[in-house]
């Protein structure tokens, strides 16, 4: 017979291994996707024990205790009790401990003990504890807590055999043992103060603790949490990052593009001339081509993200950005969704969901789509290449990646000025919210977690080329190709299209802002999504031009713009509300139409504004 | 544990300067005029380690103001702003 699917949940508090774990049951045998009506990330994963069960792992929000004070936490609390809608009671709780800190994981686990589900507590990167001089007397652990524990490494090969082993021993149990009441209820201070005390009691009696702390951390922190030293170092790293998005990245993508050109020409040569070739050699090919280039650059942004967050950075740069933001009227938690913002402003919005505090996270859903996200990324790199000469300033600087630096430097600017007026004319009865955080110990970042990271990301951004961008270059190549011309007629092919009509008719708008029609035309598929803006361009001068035209679209641009106009798309696209997904999800997120149709509106004026000064600037000083 | 610092001045670790080192006496929530309500904020606290005979360090500070702090709340380390650290009492 079949055993049914077994259903585990890892609970554990924030820094604990979890993830970790999770990707180190699992490997890519993961699916990310939300729960339902709320947008808390839902990581489930699948595997196999040694005896051949089929299991089923949800990797559950990280949180100190069940009182759900966020969505987040509140996720998590009704999952371990069973009521969270259209998901299986956990079999099997995992309670997720970091070896070398204890204290608050046995105190979670204490206050789990009463929801009745069975459980085990992992204590996870069980290896570093050692190294420390930690050492845990497992057996009378098990005893104390009633609850059965194993140790596990969950970066290393093997480090989770204990764990699977007893996940098939007590599985084996669970069917014959009557079901436990649940008989938690939220802890009064009181009980929360008797739970920690019970907590430290047990600790005291089975694990014994070295006389010195992580020396390394505190070395680090020496430096890295220093007041002036450490905003150094953090401008230091992010300098490096957007250099390396830049310089690291350039060979891939000239290896993707040439290989697009390879497929491009090899369908120009094999096909007859005439609709099935133009479509897909323009449309298919040139236009997702000229987003999936840009893959080498959005997976390094996310493993400078991944790696930061691994090592236990990402909390330092909330604590020193804190005060610094707080004068913009931003909390200190709000860093890293707006970091995260500079891959996807989506998953940055989502990650607002850590701040609790209403009106600080309002603020700062309006203003993560000013981040520079990495969609935009295709826009800036053509437009850079076409128009900014690459060589080097003072000798070292690289002027493209200065230019790219100071393009991302506006953006976090002006977000820093929004917020700032969002605070002073809208919320002006604002009370600082607290900041409170757990500054982890440094752990060396594990390859294979990040590995795991980085591809789930580059997979979401391969079916985002391969459903969305692709839907609009079919539109967009169909809008460029019909009507066809009257036969006979001497000018080119597109100047008859549906895609001339619309972009002439909204030419007058953009006028002013040194816009042509071609840019008029891409702005409107780039709603979907903004890298789609580079593709269209590419579709829209190769239907004008031909062939030649779409191998080189940065060389094209060069001779059809001139720098103002370039320069005034550039200030354009830190703007522009050009994102329909975003624009989405900040109404799901606020619950309402009307801050998204705010947070459209306030960008769209940026934008216009910043071009219209940008290009009159540019005219002014000769580049017109 | 409380013993060894008795003859020491009770004080809010809001006020500590960086290198303080010291033992939680109690928490006094109504005092740290917090956006937080009582409960909830001695809750969190409770909840981030910092009980009655923790031992704690301030480790660092932040640029402006001095502020957050970062504590070393017995073997962990917790950023805070020194606005809630009033409501935890040490000596």
């Amino acid at each position: 017979m079949e055993l049914p699917l077994l259903h585990l949940a890892l609970v554990g508090t924030p820094n604990s291994g979890k993830t970790s774990l999770f990707n180190a049951l699992t490997g890519s045998r993961q699916k990310v996707a939300n729960y339902p009506g709320v947008t808390v990330e839902r990581k489930e994963g699948f595997f196999v024990t040694p005896q051949g069960r089929q299991v089923s792992v949800v990797d559950l929000p990280g949180t100190y205790s069940l009182r759900g004070r966020s969505p987040d936490e509140e996720i998590t609390r009704d999952f371990v009790l069973g009521k969270a809608t259209g998901e299986n009671v956990p079999d099997l709780v995992l309670c997720v401990a970091d070896s070398t800190n204890l204290r608050l994981t046995i105190r979670l686990l204490l206050e789990l003990k009463r929801t009745g589900r069975p459980m085990i507590l992992v204590l996870n990167m069980f290896d570093i504890a050692s190294r420390r001089g930690i050492s845990v007397d497992v057996v009378r652990l098990a005893k104390e807590l009633g609850v059965p524990v194993v140790t596990s490494i969950a970066v290393r090969k093997g480090g989770t055999a204990d764990l699977l082993a007893l996940t098939d021993e007590i599985s084996a149990k669970l069917a014959a043992e009557p079901q436990q009441e649940n008989n938690w209820r939220a802890l009064s201070v009181a009980e929360l103060r008797t739970t920690q005390r019970e907590a430290d009691r047990i600790i005291s009696d089975c694990v014994s603790l070295p006389a010195r702390p992580d020396t390394l951390t505190s070395r680090i922190d020496a430096v890295v949490l220093h007041p002036v030293g450490g905003l150094i170092v953090l401008a230091a790293i992010l300098f490096v990052m957007f250099q390396a998005v830049f310089a690291w990245a350039q060979p891939l993508m000239e290896l993707l593009q040439s290989g697009f050109d390879a497929l491009g020409d090899f369908v120009h040569a094999t096909l007859p001339a005439g609709l099935l070739q133009s479509f897909l050699q323009n449309g298919v090919i040139s236009g997702v081509g000229s987003v999936i280039v840009f893959l080498p650059q959005i997976i390094i942004i996310f493993l400078f993200i991944l790696l930061l967050e691994d090592f236990g950075y990402m909390a330092r740069a909330a604590f020193l950005m804190d005060r610094i933001m707080g004068g913009a009227g931003l909390h200190g938690r709000a860093f890293i969704p707006l970091l995260s913002s500079f891959a996807c402003a989506i998953p940055g919005i989502m990650a607002t969901r850590v701040i609790d505090n209403k009106r600080d996270r309002l603020t700062t859903i309006l203003i993560a789509p000013l981040m520079t996200c990495s969609a935009r990324i295709p826009v800036y790199t053509l437009i850079i290449s076409a128009f900014i000469p690459a060589k080097d300033v003072w000798g070292f600087i690289n002027l493209q990646g200065l230019v790219m630096f100071g393009l991302y430097a506006t953006g976090i600017v002006s977000a820093l000025a929004v917020s700032f007026l969002i605070k002073f004319f809208m919320l002006r009865d604002y009370a600082p919210a607290p900041f409170m955080l757990e500054l982890p110990d440094y752990k060396v970042p594990r390859l294979k977690s990040i590995a795991i990271g980085i591809l789930t990301r580059a997979k979401m951004f391969l079916q985002r080329a391969g459903t969305t961008i692709f839907s609009m270059m079919v539109l967009i190549w169909f809008l460029a190709s019909f009507p066809q011309p009257p036969a006979g007629s001497t000018e080119p092919a597109i100047d008859f299209s549906l895609a001339a009509i619309i972009g002439k008719a909204i030419e007058p708008l953009l006028h002013p802002v040194g816009f042509n029609w071609q840019i008029a035309v891409a702005l409107i598929p780039g709603m979907a999504a903004r890298e789609v803006a580079v593709a269209a361009l590419g579709t829209v001068y190769a239907i004008e031009g031909g062939k030649e035209a779409a191998e080189q679209i940065g060389q094209v641009l060069a001779t059809k713009w001139s720098l103002a106009t370039a320069l005034s798309m550039l200030a354009w696209y830190i703007f522009a509300p050009q994102c329909a997904s975003t624009l989405a999800v900040i109404r799901r997120e606020t619950g309402s139409w009307g801050w998204m149709a705010a947070t459209f509106a306030y960008m769209l004026v940026l934008a216009y504004a910043a071009s219209l000064l940008t290009y009159n600037l540019a005219v002014a000083l000769g580049a017109g | 544990m409380t013993d060894t610092h008795d003859t020491r001045r009770e004080m809010p670790l809001g006020l500590a300067q960086r290198g303080y080192t010291g033992v939680i006496q109690h928490l006094s929530a109504k005092d740290a005029g917090s956006a937080l309500s009582d409960i909830e904020l001695e809750s969190r606290l409770i909840e981030l380690g910092f009980v009655e005979g923790a031992r704690v360090e301030v480790l660092h500070e932040g640029l402006v103001g001095r502020d957050p702090i970062a504590v070393r709340v017995d073997n962990i380390t917790i950023a805070v702003r020194r606005r809630e650290a009033m409501a935890v009492i040490v000596a």
